[in-house]
């Protein structure tokens, strides 16, 4: 049924599009969704996949690789080192235990010991996709049983590396040599004496760092100059590109690359942009995967003996599941989050693809074996997110309270309760001012110039359109108080006040705007707290130029009050106006027409109602007039 | 001589007649400091360390303002309020303004005569003028009884003249060897004997 790759991609987004969009009508995460297309278009249900399913699979494994990437943007280098005792030590502790256990299992199962160990090794990796995927999709990073999760998967990416390199040692010498062709081409490091392995892992890792500063940045800021867009989605993927092409030159993970890059631009201004622009593909990418996954499960060996395979399946589970609660309790986390812990991590994951392959290539693992535990592996990455469903309905509630609300700042760069859009003059002037006052604001600003020059200086600015949704989103306007809006392009006010109304009616919006007009526009769009740039300081310059011709500066002072009262009101009445666009050709003849009105209208009115307060001449003027009476 | 600093406030002296006149001879005389509080901070945002500097520099101080619903204009309350601080007009270490002299010229719409009990403002100008007294007496200060131009809205041209030549003659007076105890029986400035002389 394979047929053109029209076709492919055709089967692969519909069957998405449909089985996802049931999943969450469901209430149930996009995970299982994905998995669930993956069972039905692969070759056991409607078998629009077959073979190429395992090409996929390692294509897809690419979202894995953007995911990593991602996460590191969001640590920093500072919080990455205050996180390495959770890394090593949760992550140690439980890929230790993991592999001890599983070996113990399989030797009593009978295995010989260089399997069971191999196995051991597969077993104790997780998925990286899945549960990072379901954590950041219920918002739960930044929990205790978030970073938990994160330390150990961290671990396990940096871990597989040296598992991949100590599989040949459990080959037979002789059966080794006759792969020895097969794999001494796959990568650099495992040509090397061990001494060298390690070198070049550090190697690597410097090179990474090093570019990110020294080339990568530079680039970015040459590519934001242009303005381009698209060119920054293709900056974007070069970089993670080719990470993953270094990575897997020299023979590391590439996902562990990909967030070490990650890490490195996580400082820089374009933290956000790169955040907003990978997002989306990222989430594709993944659900490819989940897809490949699903259909990669194969359902002649599951009924060949599905006694057996069952109960390796649970025991392998329960094993995992075991250790992580072990790891949890060692490392002090609260009941609930543990339970999290437990139940999101123990699944056995994609790096067991790879081990495994490896494994049956240098013939530690027989046929039966690898494509018994293939199965269990996808198996048990599709029960995740059930086993997730029922921790979450049955388990959860009767545990204790959620943690997930507290948000610890060590982890995640701390989100402010004010966003400033635009830090030109007039949002630099309000965010120095808010800044005095210990008021931080999250600034987004266009001009990468300005960006980086503000940087220096001490401020937090990130660079971005400001007018898209999921840049907002990563700036954190979901916890947002304030919106201030200093730019002075009236259509990036409207965008985002359209946002703000549709999504987070909560946050309230600030306004600079040019002149009436821009204005007028946002009145209409329910926006009242309007900041015409001109009217207060073109009043400061009337105000003084008239104290020069002798006026008093408290009597021009409360004139200036007035006359901002009585313009403010003049401007809500005429916004309300029906609006005749059409009629004005030209916006010099639309200006003077409006001229005209306000002029008309401050001889109607009168511009201020005098000022009779104070005034003994007026008081004296009235006796005069009663005692005439 | 001794230097007098006159502390002005009239939020609308533009339009004040009595207080124009009263003030034009004063703005220009030699160790005559004229301070037009309303004119110096129309927002009220008063440089409390300028203030402070003025009174440092002069030896009789001179609240000269309106008598709005028996008290001063907004400002003259909140000059007091920010300039006269703790531990530096009054407490334990607030005594640079020891011994200075200060007083209020007030101008009223109503006469002398509706201030007192049988008048329908009921108590004497000295008795609403308490509050400027004690602030005085806390800082240490010798406070004076009020000079006061009453009846402004009734008042003549020639009337009004002889009000501002008083003024100017009693500030030469102070400024020359002036012995307090000539106000001994005296609730105004006005009525000191060798002014009416």
């Amino acid at each position: 049924m394979s047929g053109s790759l029209l076709f492919e991609a055709i089967v692969f987004l519909a069957g998405a599009i449909i089985c996802v969009s049931i999943a969450k009508r469901l209430g149930l995460s996009s995970v299982i969704g994905y998995l669930l297309a993956g069972v039905l278009i692969g070759p056991y249900v409607f078998g629009f996949i077959g073979e190429e399913g395992e090409d996929i699979l390692h294509f897809a494994e690419f979202g894995v690789v953007v995911m990593l990437f991602l996460i590191g943007l969001e640590i920093e280098p500072k919080n990455f080192w205050n996180m390495r005792k959770s890394i090593l030590g949760m992550g140690g502790i439980q890929v230790a235990l993991t592999v001890g256990l599983t070996y113990v299992f399989f030797v009593f199962l009978g295995y010989e010991w260089q399997v069971a160990l191999a196995i051991g090794m597969a077993v104790a990796l997780s998925s990286t996709a899945i549960a990072l995927q379901t954590i950041k999709e219920k918002g739960l990073m930044n929990t205790t049983f978030g970073s938990s999760s994160f330390s150990i998967l961290l671990f396990q990416d940096i871990i597989v590396i040296f598992m991949i390199g100590a599989l040949p040692l459990l080959s037979n010498s002789s059966e080794h040599t006759s792969n020895e062709a097969s794999h001494s081409t796959s990568s650099l490091i495992e040509s090397l004496p061990i001494g060298l392995q390690t070198l070049a892992i550090i190697l690597s890792v410097v090179v990474i760092v090093l570019a990110g500063r020294f080339v990568v940045i530079p680039m970015l800021r040459k590519v934001a100059k242009t303005g381009v867009r698209e060119l920054l989605i293709a900056a974007a993927f070069l970089i993670v590109f080719g990470i993953s092409y270094l990575m897997e030159f020299v023979g590391l993970s590439p996902a562990l690359g990909a967030f070490l890059g990650g890490v490195v631009l996580s400082t820089s201004e374009f933290k956000h942009e790169l955040e907003s622009t990978l997002e989306p593909f990222k989430n594709l990418l993944l659900g490819l995967f989940f897809m490949a996954v699903g259909a990669s499960i194969n359902f002649v060996v599951i009924a060949n003996s599905p006694l057996t395979i069952g109960g390796i399946l649970l025991a392998i589970v329960a094993i995992k599941a075991l250790v992580l609660f072990i790891t949890g309790r060692i490392f002090k986390l609260k009941l609930d989050q543990n339970v999290l812990l437990t139940f999101s991590l123990a699944q056995v994951g994609e790096f067991a693809f790879v081990l495994l392959s490896f494994a049956f290539q240098l013939n530690i693992l027989e046929q039966e074996q690898m494509d018994m535990m293939l199965v269990i592996t996808a198996v048990s990455m599709s029960l995740t997110p059930i086993l997730a469903v029922i921790n979450e309905r049955l388990i959860l509630p009767k545990v204790g309270t959620k943690e997930s609300i507290k948000r610890p700042m060590d982890h995640i760069a701390k989100s402010q309760k004010v966003i400033l859009v635009g830090f030109g003059h007039f949002g630099s002037t309000v965010g120095r001012f808010l800044r005095s006052h210990g008021v931080e604001a999250t600034i987004l600003d266009f001009d990468s110039n300005r960006v980086d020059f503000l940087r220096k200086m001490g401020f937090e600015v990130y660079y971005g359109d400001a007018t898209r949704e999921d840049l907002l989103e990563s700036a954190g306007i979901a916890e947002a108080k304030l919106l201030i809006c200093a730019t002075n392009k009236v259509s990036v006010a409207k965008a985002i006040s359209k946002i703000i109304k549709e999504k987070y009616p909560h946050v309230e919006m600030l306004v600079r705007t040019k002149n009436r007009y821009d204005a007028y526009e946002l009145l209409n769009l329910d926006v009242t707290n309007i900041y015409r740039e001109t009217l207060d300081t073109s009043l400061a310059l009337a105000s003084d130029a008239l104290n020069k011709l002798g006026f008093r500066k408290y009597t021009l002072n409360r004139q200036v009050q007035n006359f901002i009262k009585y313009d403010e009101a003049s401007l809500r009445r005429l916004a309300s106006e029906p609006k005749r666009e059409e009629d004005y050709v030209f916006m010099a003849r639309k200006e003077i027409e409006q001229q005209e009105k306000l002029l008309e209208d401050d001889f109607k009115r009168g511009i201020v109602a005098y000022d009779n307060h104070w005034d003994s001449e007026h008081i004296r003027k009235q006796l005069e007039k009663s005692s005439e009476a | 001589m001794k230097k007098v600093l006159i502390l002005f406030a009239h939020p609308k002296f533009e339009k004040s007649r009595v207080n124009a006149t009263l003030i034009d001879r004063l703005k220009d005389k030699a160790h005559v400091t004229f301070h037009d509080l309303y004119e110096h901070y129309p927002n009220f945002h008063i440089n409390v360390q300028q203030e402070q500097e003025l009174l440092l520099q002069h030896d009789i101080v001179i609240w000269h303002h309106p008598l709005y619903w028996y008290s001063s204009p907004a400002i003259l309350k909140q000059w007091k309020d920010l300039v006269l601080e703790f531990n530096w007009a009054y407490g334990p270490h607030g005594k640079v303004l020891k011994n200075k002299t200060v007083f209020n010229v007030i101008t009223t719409g109503g006469s002398r005569e509706v201030y007192c009990t049988e008048g329908y403002n009921t108590y004497t100008i000295n008795e609403f003028l308490r509050p400027f007294e004690q602030t005085a007496t806390l800082c240490g200060m010798n406070y004076f009884p009020p000079f006061a131009v009453m009846g402004t809205h009734h008042l003549s041209d020639v009337d009004l003249l002889n009000y501002a030549n008083k003024y100017e003659q009693l500030i030469d007076l102070l400024q020359g060897d002036f012995n307090a105890t000539q106000l001994s029986n005296c609730s105004f400035l006005n009525d000191l004997e060798i002014l009416n002389a």
